[in-house]
């Protein structure tokens, strides 16, 4: 088991340069009135990882209100069905609220007290972030507004339930696309007016730096743990590494401890909606362009006029026509390969993990489930492949229960579950 | 870069001469595209015949996160009619072909400008005879490439200060610029408020003592009498919420419209002449 800590891990990390750029992508594109705001958030994480005070909190944290290190925990049953590969699943989905998020979440909010503000915002799509937040607030005592796109809220009623039940304001935001991306610049109009008093703790590695850089040392902790169970375990490195890619926080946190391993491959599964050829997607390393989005310069899903394009994905937590910036570096340098996953190949993978393992994973996790799958027959038995497991199902139940027909049919069967291939 | 107001500038004339004038100058703004692209010309066309010196045409984009409500609902309009970078730049070229005494700027985002290109993006705006650019989100940090575009094409880059920037940050904005300082009176976004924050006064004195271009003062500024207050410490005014919500008033009743902007704007002309 890991026996690194908070100290060891968050000043690791070597880029991006002073000015936030990992290669070509990142900096810093936000109005001026955000300057000072976004500088000080800046430089109170660099003390803040330099103190030996703020890291042992953090640890502490992790440890006794999280629960981690979360488990490593072998699918012999999944693995079958992935060409006989080994595959082993980092079970961020068993942290305290569900998912991976937060472990950035409780590193902002420590900071957050540093800087003396008193309020803070977040954006979520899947609610995930949200929820992570709203509990984070509770915990420290802190006002909390979360923005949501109103498609978001009714698609994830129960962490809007979740969230407001831990005391937050839930706005539902009815603007653009009313998903994700409108969430955030709806957080971004209420940082602006709101700065003195308020942090926006941006759920995912992108935005104007420093959060790519942070909210990935925040989770690096999920590569740091899994490298060593991994060795521990297997007594080798993996051959690959998998996750779901919206924005990238989870696959940020489990890929970087294992940049330097140039054996190891890794893979980013994007949301492909109803297909990356399709216009309703959201894979937007395999389809958009380089260009500025919420503060950073990275991949978009943008026409030629740079307008973004709405994006598609069953899953709410990867239905962003963004994605951060680091990722952006890695697809260009090619240490990382990002690959589109239907819709339909996520959700047969969702159920599948349910039937072979006892384990309901997230929309979003299930799309690197069904790139493991994929991969596990390209690579076949001999191959070891770490997933990881972002987060729980549980607020999916209604969408895969809409999907798979499993709700009682007043006129009997479940034509839905048939024309999915149900068994 | 320029560092002193760039005299050979046309903006910088006109700001010049309403200081000979001894009163503040008047800046509008309208989105391209809004409502139409045609009816968006007579609009900023009507701006200008009722006393605007300067106008910003607005790059209508899907991600304005610094808008409020109106300018939102403005660019969703002007989006969904289909308007297109290069029906703003033939806004731009109608405007200053029928008006040469004013100066048109562009006000947008960064990345349309990016995608577009940042060198023919500049090349193709002082081809319509556009004055400059305002660049909200693309601050003095990243906007080396524009500003070296800009310079050659002879266009001015308006850089926005805002209440929480510090003194020696103004000084770095202020000497990238060139043109005017954009001083946003208030912290927040887009949209008309019932009073011009003391902010603003405070702001303009910090803003001059680093720099001899004009400051201008905009976000929340709708009546004459804020515009007589502000037109009392800055060096121009800014308004444009406030013609967008005359127009969405309007509706369908194009003529009504043109009235309704041409009369605030005779309005607020009065406003930055009560000093």
């Amino acid at each position: 088991m890991s026996d690194k800590s908070a100290k060891d891990y968050l000043p690791g990390a070597q880029v991006p340069d002073a000015r936030g750029y990992f290669g070509a992508y990142g900096g810093r594109f936000i109005p001026e009135a955000l300057v000072a705001a976004v500088e000080q958030v800046a430089e109170e994480y660099e003390k803040a990882k330099a103190d030996p005070a703020f890291t042992a909190e953090l640890d502490a944290l992790l440890k006794d209100y999280t629960g981690r290190p979360s488990p490593l925990t072998d699918v012999h049953r999944f693995s079958a069905e992935a060409g006989g590969a080994r595959v082993l699943l980092k079970r961020e989905d068993l942290n305290h609220t569900g998912s991976h998020k937060i472990n950035n979440v409780l590193g902002q909010a420590l900071l957050t007290r540093r800087m003396g503000k008193t309020r803070i915002i977040a954006e979520t799509g899947a609610g995930q972030h949200g929820v992570a937040t709203a509990t984070a607030c509770a915990l420290f005592g802190f006002d909390c507004t979360i923005y949501m796109g109103e498609v978001d809220t009714q698609r994830q009623a129960l962490n809007v339930a979740r969230m407001r039940m831990l005391g937050a304001e839930v706005v539902s935001v009815k603007s653009g696309s009313r998903t994700l991306k409108d969430a955030i610049n709806e957080a971004f109009r209420d940082w602006v007016a709101n700065v003195d008093s308020t942090h926006y703790l941006f759920g995912t590695v992108a935005g104007p730096h420093p959060f790519p850089m942070m909210v990935r040392d925040f989770h690096r902790v999920i590569g740091v743990e899994a490298r060593q169970q991994v060795l521990d375990r297997t007594g080798r490195l993996p051959d690959a590494v998998v996750a779901c890619v919206g924005g990238g926080s989870n696959a940020m946190g489990i890929f970087h401890e294992f940049i330097p391993d140039a054996g190891v491959r890794l893979i980013g599964c994007e949301a492909a909606g109803e297909g990356a050829d399709t216009p309703k997607h959201a894979a937007t390393l395999t389809k958009g362009d380089p260009g500025v989005l919420h503060g950073s310069r990275t991949y978009v899903l943008q026409d030629e006029d740079g307008q973004t394009i709405e994006s598609h994905s069953i899953s709410a937590g990867l239905d962003y026509p963004g994605v951060g910036p680091e990722h952006a570096w890695l697809k260009d340098t090619g240490r990382a390969e990002y690959r589109p996953v239907t819709d339909d190949a996520a959700m047969q993978a969702l159920r599948l993990l349910s039937r072979t393992e006892g384990i309901i994973p997230a929309i979003e996790s299930a799309h690197a489930l069904a790139g493991a799958l994929e991969l596990g027959r390209e690579l076949g038995p001999e191959a070891t492949i770490l997933v990881s497991l972002s987060g729980r199902g549980d607020k999916d139940m209604h969408t895969a229960a809409e999907y798979f027909g499993l709700y009682d049919d007043p006129a009997g069967g479940s034509a839905h579950d048939a024309a999915h291939g149900g068994k | 870069m320029a560092n002193k107001p760039n005299e050979a500038s046309k903006l910088s004339g006109i700001l010049a001469a309403a200081k000979a004038e001894n009163r503040a100058a008047l800046i509008g703004y309208l989105p391209g595209g809004f409502p139409t692209v045609d009816g968006g010309i007579r609009a900023i066309n009507a701006l200008i015949e009722g006393g605007c010196d300067v106008v910003e045409v607005g790059l209508p984009h899907s991600d304005p996160v610094l808008d409020g409500a109106v300018i939102q609902t403005a660019d969703d309009i002007a989006l969904r009619g289909g308007v297109r970078i290069k029906d703003v730049l033939r806004t731009v070229q109608e405007v200053a072909t029928a008006h040469p005494e004013a100066a048109v700027l562009v006000m947008t985002y960064w990345n349309p400008v990016d995608r577009y290109g940042t060198a023919r993006f500049a090349a193709d705006l002082a081809a319509a005879g556009g004055a400059g650019c305002i660049l909200p989100d693309l601050p003095v940090e990243e906007s080396e490439e524009w500003r070296k575009a800009a310079d050659e094409h002879g266009l001015d880059t308006v850089f926005v200060v805002a209440p929480s920037s510090k003194d020696p940050r103004l000084a770095e904005v202020t000497a990238a610029g060139s043109g005017f300082v954009y001083a946003a009176a208030v912290m927040g976004v887009t949209g008309t408020r019932n009073q011009v924050g003391s902010l603003a006064e405070d702001l303009v004195a910090r803003t001059r003592a680093t720099t001899d271009l004009p400051v201008c003062v905009g976000l929340g500024v709708s009546t004459a009498e804020q515009a007589a207050e502000v037109a009392g410490f800055a060096d121009g005014v800014i308004v444009g919420s406030a013609f967008v919500k005359r127009i969405l008033e309007a509706g369908d009743d194009e003529a009504a419209a043109l009235d309704a902007v041409r009369a605030l704007a005779g309005d607020l002309a009065a406003g930055v002449r009560r000093r």
